[in-house]
């Protein structure tokens, strides 16, 4: 699928990871639940579960979390009223919303009552994980950078400019905003759905690999004449933007 | 049990022969009324007639006696009793003993002061039936003067025997008529009900046949055969779509399992199994793809528009989904053209009408390069605003779809042969049909001399509507 430039940049998933994070799964289904923690442990996060939506609302207004993953069909309490009610008391712990429901009013409505990113079932962990990780970045108001650095990379937001070791690095607007991007959420993988929805707006599957070739592309401007590339493929996930290839 | 048995026993529970009986009945009891009726008028009139001749005769002889005593009372007697006549007397003195008349004796039925009517004999063994009206003189003399009847009587009997006679043919044949016509509509209904009851078995292709007699059984035939042929086009419609399904999910689930049990059997070391397991994991993401796409494609198909419309750009929007997919193109060695302006504007869901003309564009670069010796391949992306509609229209120089196999390309969860070779649900157009159907659009596959031309007819906004 890919060609060479990502064989030689390929890391593995689980190397540089973000430090760890505290996460409420609250969820009704045991198995899911217990799946999810499981492999939360294994990537290195904490994770705490509520089987229904009183309990994981009362867990979460404890507000230690970094991270929560609420899904949408829950016993007494359902998932868009847990995050209605905390949002209003306050409350400002980033949410993973998960559905059954994948139609894109109902990912508008996730996104209204609170959420802060929305996800259909079935999804691979991959996706989730890459998901909660940057969302758990999102609790540094991303307004007030002014400056992305990753390495001799430099992403300035004021001139919308791009330069490594100081040499300016010309890009396409849709270009510009993809790497934007990836290195807001530098060191975390970023899956091809995740740059869908953010740098296109798109809520669909495109089908074909254009992802891979909008990011090949990109990563023939800012890696290509340099010795350390700092686009990797990350397989079965997706991409990340990190300095040294580990 | 018997032809009859049976054919009595379903006569009886059927309800055209109940229909059938009923109206006989009612037929009978009417007409046995009104002849009835008819009998006792006749019978009154012929009764009274006879009687005023009577109550004249006796008048007259009352008239006679006072004028002229009780001799000439014999006398008019002797004169009128014939014996073979219908006038019938019987005139006796103080003491019963008969003075003239044509009767023998004064009849037992009339011994008291009363008349009527009473038997007599003419001849020997021909009994009679006849009337009488008695007169007491005042000498004491007692008068009979009576009508013979005979006649009369032969003639109602003869009348109620053709009544009785006519009424049992009418009641046979009414009930033979009623059971006939009854068991021929059972027939049909019986028909109707059999091809009911196969089709219930599961034999769709089965037809109710019709009599071609153009009545009312024949139209409820047809209607019931159209519902069949209706039911039919649902049921392999259906059945077409879980064959589809079932395909597009056991391959890749196959593929899944084929894969897994290769990296198991092959074994190696770490970096191998990680290998066969990305593989494999790679395949389960292909699979969960199919799969939401057919959660789309069925939640479109079901669902309506309301409240997730907006008014948004298409010349802009299908410039951005264009230029998206323009890298590969490039990659791919194809020329795209977009011929695209700004506007018009409409009020549609942004995110599905952007889905729908990536599937296009999609759509036509997997199946859009030209055969072998075809040169270099084309693609074009153009907008048409008509009177109500906008066309987004995106042609592609490749083989193309052959026109029967356009419309089923269409139609949900259909996958081309060509499309199972190639990376994808291969269910694009399915679900650009599916989103032109909820936006009231329509979407039409053309010849594009050579190569595909694939049309999404999008209604405009209308001034004042709003979604």
């Amino acid at each position: 699928m890919q060609d060479a430039i990502d064989e030689s940049s390929r890391v593995d998933a689980a190397a540089g990871r973000p430090t760890s994070m505290r996460v409420l799964v609250i969820e009704d289904d045991r198995e899911t639940a217990q799946f999810l923690q499981k492999s939360l442990k294994e990537s290195g996060h904490a994770a705490d579960l509520a089987g229904d939506g009183e309990t994981g609302l009362s867990l979460a207004e404890t507000g230690v979390y970094d991270v929560l993953i609420v899904d949408r069909m829950l016993p007494k309490l359902d998932g868009l009223s847990v995050v209605k009610t905390l949002r209003t008391g306050g409350v400002r712990t980033p949410v993973l919303i998960l559905s059954a429901l994948g139609d894109v009013d109902d990912r508008v409505k996730g996104l209204r009552a609170g959420g802060d990113d929305y996800l259909t079932k079935p999804y691979a962990y991959t996706e989730l994980l890459a998901r909660i990780e940057a969302l758990s970045r999102r609790a540094v108001p991303e307004e007030q950078v002014t400056k992305y650095v990753v390495g001799d990379l430099v992403l300035d937001r004021l001139s919308h400019r791009v330069t490594r070791g100081g040499e300016p690095i010309i890009l396409q607007p849709r270009e510009y905003r993809l790497l934007e991007y990836l290195m807001k959420n530098a060191g975390q993988v970023v899956t091809r759905t995740m740059l869908l929805e953010n740098v296109w707006d798109y809520h669909f599957d495109p089908q074909t690999n254009v992802i891979d070739v909008h990011v090949s592309r990109l990563r023939s401007k800012i890696d290509k004449n340099f010795e350390k590339p700092l686009l990797h493929t990350v397989r079965g996930a997706g991409y990340m933007v990190r300095d040294g290839a580990g | 049990m018997t032809v009859l048995d049976r054919l009595g026993a379903s006569a009886w529970t059927s309800t055209p022969f109940r229909l059938a009986a009923l109206s006989i009945a009612a037929f009978l009891i009417t007409a046995a009324g009104i002849v009835g009726f008819l009998f006792w008028q006749t019978n009154n009139l012929l009764t009274e007639q006879v009687l005023s001749g009577l109550r004249a005769e006796v008048q007259e002889m009352r008239h006679i006696e006072a004028a002229a005593g009780s001799a000439s009372v014999a006398e008019a007697v002797k004169a009128r009793a014939r014996p073979e006549g219908p006038g019938l007397y019987f005139f006796a003195d103080r003491t019963g003993r008969k003075r003239a008349g044509n009767l023998s004796r004064l009849p037992p039925e009339l011994e008291g002061e009363g008349g009527g009517t009473f038997r007599y004999e003419r001849q020997a063994g021909d009994q009679r039936l006849a009337v009488a009206l008695p007169v007491l003189f005042p000498d004491g003399t007692r008068l009979l003067v009576g009508r013979d009847i005979e006649e009369q009587r032969v003639f109602a009997n003869r009348m109620r025997t053709v009544f009785l006679l006519g009424f049992s043919l009418l009641s046979v044949a009414g009930l033979a008529g009623g059971l006939g016509a009854g068991r021929l509509l059972l027939n049909r209904i019986d028909q109707i009900n059999a091809a009911s009851r196969s089709i219930m078995a599961g034999d769709l292709t089965q037809r109710v046949p019709l009599a071609g007699s153009n009545d009312e059984l024949d139209g409820l035939a047809q209607n019931l055969n159209m519902m069949l042929d209706r039911i039919e086009q649902l049921m392999s419609g259906l059945r077409e779509v879980s064959d589809n399904i079932a395909h597009d999910l056991k391959t890749p689930l196959s593929r899944l399992r084929n894969r897994a049990e290769a990296t198991l059997r092959d074994g190696g070391d770490c970096d191998a199994y990680r290998a066969g397991l990305e593989r494999i994991i790679e395949e389960a993401d292909e699979l969960i793809k199919t799969f939401n796409a057919m959660l789309l494609v069925a939640r479109l198909e079901a669902g309506a528009l309301e409240g997730s419309t907006e008014a948004f750009d298409l010349g802009s929007l299908v410039r951005d989904v264009a230029e998206f997919y323009e890298p590969v193109l490039d990659e791919q060695g194809l020329e795209l053209t977009v011929d695209v302006g700004d506007g018009p504007e409409i009020i549609a869901n942004r995110h599905l009408v952007s889905q729908a003309v990536a599937n296009l564009i999609d759509n036509a670069i997997k199946y859009g390069r030209p055969d072998a010796a075809g040169g270099a391949g084309k693609i074009s992306v153009s907008l048409r605003p008509l009177n109500h509609v906008v066309e987004i229209i995106v042609a592609d120089r490749g083989p193309g779809i052959s026109a029967d196999d356009r419309e089923r390309a269409l139609k949900r969860f259909v996958r081309l042969e060509a499309s199972r070779t190639k990376p994808g649900t291969g269910l694009g157009l399915s679900l650009v049909s599916a989103v032109a159907r909820l936006h009231h659009g329509t979407v039409r596959l053309e010849d594009n001399a050579p190569g595909l031309r694939a049309v999404l007819v999008l209604p405009l906004a209308r001034q004042g509507t709003s979604a």
